[in-house]
């Protein structure tokens, strides 16, 4: 039975046939309003129950992660302040090993310094000369009055002639004294400034320690900030991951720029090593040998990087004894100036091949072949770019780490809004279902609205009726009382 | 230390079974050009000089290039001027293409004129060449008005198989007669075009030479 037969089942007239049908159609609504409104409710109701159970999961989910990223980001802060408070506690180390290992030494030259000093001090007293014991008598007998004696005054004057040349003499002798004294006091100065100086150095060193004492404490305070895992430190922490995230990145574009560059100038010499026909793949091994190459450069940096302990991508090698890890800082740091070598040949040849391709155009358009001006410009100068690209792209290795470190934070998050955004549109999308479930039976009820009607006026008059019929039983009941009643 | 040493090797190691494993590339061009000198179209020759010329700058390494001359008896390997596959590495390619170039001017210089033109023997034997290159693409470049003079007793009213092959018919020069009747140019287009596509192949007409990078694709 095709829907035309359903269609015209009751009569040949179309509208009569669908009148007949809607009739029938609102007449089964109507007799199942009941069941079909708790149908609808229950669905609704179901489907708010099974999608909120699915927001508390998920917003559960969400809570182990937000967990997990907060303790990622303060391992990786934890990480990064250990590494800094290390190498703080490195560089204090060496100050101590330089400065203060010859501190003995220092000591005994300061010693040695004031000893002389102290001696040269010493040496340097003033003592003026005593005069002659004898010299007072002599003074007392040339006091004398001369009476005209010439005798006794030419002993008187004998006796003064001796004095001023004993006096000349013994101030002489001072003078000289003096001058020797001026000598040593003159030599405690450049003793002085040596003191001084070597105290100063000492001064600086015991500064720079104190400097660094204090940053380390500034670090420690931090890192005991982190390790009591409070809400603001996590902010701050992944504030600066974001940071580092967008940072690295930016510096892994230039560096991906750099690698395009460093391709194109050693992809055509590579032909002429491996061929330009064959493929792997789609792509020629030309190209292929070109990509190795630059990768092999950009390894050997990271193991360069690593094994100077500038990133910490490889354990393996950050805990290597220090003379194998000389040893590979030396072995990587030779491969990568091979490679290097090898770039800057390629570049070179890559010039020649140009050129060679240039003069071949020419004289096939028919042009003489024209050797250009300063040739040998562009040739050094892809020369030196070919051998300073691999160095340069070594040091892709720091922003790599960041990079990788901070992506981790950045997935964490991204995971996180996005659990909880499923969480929230799921409980949206239940109260919208049960809610819509409720709307539906409302129209359910508008479609079915006459039979509804009609019910509704039965009901009226019948309950008219029975309230009729209820006063009038109350009214004989209270006729029957006031009867009995006196 | 053992650690790098040991990636160190793998990846000589992949690096280099990768280039052990090589295979031709697939995506290879073979060309091969007939010119036709007959009667007064030797004088046309210069102008497939240039289109040799610039097939020249085209063409890369590992493709193959054959300029074969249009005589009485075309389907011979005597006819092939000069032939070449390209070396994959630039500089030898280079150099072939210099020496191609001589091996064509000089031809150039020193053609004489055929007195009959069988355009049908020389397709054949650049269909044959074309399959042994295997190439990807190929292409036959006719370098001709298209008017086949055969000597008595040559038969070639049979399908010539072209599959996949491009048929590039170049610098098709109106004859005198063609002016006095077009319809007998129009008529000699369609009958190699109807003889290049039940052969399998596709055809093309260039006679404007300055849009010459309609030939080759790529």
């Amino acid at each position: 039975m095709n829907t035309n037969n359903l269609l015209y089942m009751w009569s040949s007239s179309p509208a009569l046939s669908i009148a007949v049908w809607f009739f029938i159609a609102i007449l089964a609504m109507y007799l199942a309003r009941t069941t079909a409104h708790k149908l609808i409710l229950n669905a609704g109701r179901s489907i708010k129950y099974a999608l909120r159970l699915a927001s508390i999961s998920i917003i559960k989910l969400e809570n182990r992660l937000d967990e997990r990223n907060k303790q990622v980001t303060l391992n990786i802060g934890q990480e990064a302040k250990e590494r800094l408070i290390d190498r703080e506690f490195h560089r204090v180390n060496d100050i101590v090993t330089k400065d203060l290992s010859g501190y003995p030494a220092l000591h005994r030259k300061i010693s040695d310094t004031l000893g002389k000093i102290e001696a040269d001090y010493h040496g340097s007293t003033d003592a003026p000369p005593t005069p002659p014991n004898w010299i007072q008598a002599v003074e007392t007998i040339a006091r004398f009055p001369q009476q005209g004696d010439p005798v006794t005054a030419k002993i008187l004057e004998g006796i003064q002639e001796t004095i001023v040349k004993t006096q000349q003499e013994t101030f002489k002798l001072y003078q000289k004294n003096s001058t020797e004294r001026q000598q040593l006091l003159k030599n405690i100065l450049p003793e002085n400034r040596n003191l001084t100086q070597t105290l100063n150095e000492v001064k600086s060193s015991i500064v720079d320690i104190s400097e660094r004492s204090e940053f380390i404490d500034k670090q420690m305070d931090q890192y005991e900030k982190i390790r009591s895992c409070n809400d603001k430190t996590v902010r701050t922490l992944h504030a600066s991951s974001l940071t580092q995230f967008f940072v690295s990145g930016l510096v892994l574009i230039i560096a991906i720029l750099g690698g395009i560059v460093n391709f194109q100038l050693i992809a055509l010499p590579m032909s002429e090593m491996v061929g330009g026909t064959s493929q792997i793949g789609s792509m020629q091994v030309a190209d292929i040998a070109a990509l190795v190459i630059i990768m092999l450069e950009v390894a050997m940096g990271l193991f360069l990087l690593e094994s100077l302990r500038i990133t910490n991508l490889f354990p393996a090698i950050g805990s290597m004894d220090d003379k194998m890890r000389t040893r590979m800082i030396y072995i990587t740091l030779t491969l990568l100036t091979i490679l290097a070598t090898v770039e800057a040949s390629l570049a070179y040849m890559r010039d020649m091949l140009a050129a060679d391709n240039q003069a071949l155009s020419q004289s096939l358009v028919g042009l003489s072949v024209v050797e250009a001006e300063f040739r040998w410009i562009p040739s050094i100068g892809q020369m030196v770019l070919g051998f300073i690209l691999p160095f340069t792209l070594a040091f892709v290795a720091i922003p790599l780490e960041s990079f990788v470190h901070s992506l981790r934070t950045v997935i964490g998050s991204i995971a996180l809004s996005t659990l909880r955004c499923t969480a929230f549109f799921c409980r949206l999308l239940g109260n919208l279902t049960y809610q819509t479930g409720k709307m539906m039976t409302h129209i359910y009820d508008i479609v079915i609205f006459l039979p509804l009607q009609i019910e509704s006026l039965l009901l009226t008059n019948k309950s008219k009726a029975s309230t009729h019929k209820t006063d009038k039983k109350s009214n004989q009941i209270i006729e029957k009382i006031e009867g009995v009643l006196p | 230390m053992k650690y790098l040493i040991r990636t160190l090797i793998a990846i000589a190691v992949v690096s280099l079974s990768a280039c052990a494993n090589e295979q031709p590339a697939p995506k290879t061009k073979a060309v091969f050009m007939l010119l036709d000198t007959s009667g007064t179209y030797t004088q046309e020759l210069e102008k497939a000089q240039k289109i040799i010329n610039y097939l020249l700058a085209k063409l890369e390494s590992g493709d193959s290039l054959a300029i074969a001359r249009i005589d009485s008896g075309s389907f011979s390997e005597k006819d092939i001027v000069a032939k070449v596959t390209f070396d994959p590495r630039p500089s030898k390619s280079n150099e072939q293409k210099r020496a191609f170039k001589r091996n064509i001017d000089s031809f150039i210089k020193t053609v004489k004129s055929s007195p009959y033109t069988d355009i049908s023997g020389g397709i054949l034997q650049a269909s044959e060449y074309l399959n042994e290159t295997g190439a990807k693409e190929k292409y036959i470049l006719v370098f001709s008005d298209l008017k086949e003079d055969l000597v008595k007793g040559h038969i070639r009213n049979f399908s010539i198989p072209l599959a996949n092959v491009n048929v590039v018919a170049l610098n098709v020069t109106k004859l005198r007669s063609d002016n006095v009747d077009p319809r007998k140019y129009i008529g000699r287009l369609s009958d190699w075009s109807t003889k290049v596509v039940e052969g399998g192949g596709i055809w093309t007409v260039v006679n404007d030479l300055d849009r010459l990078e309609s030939l080759i694709k790529g």
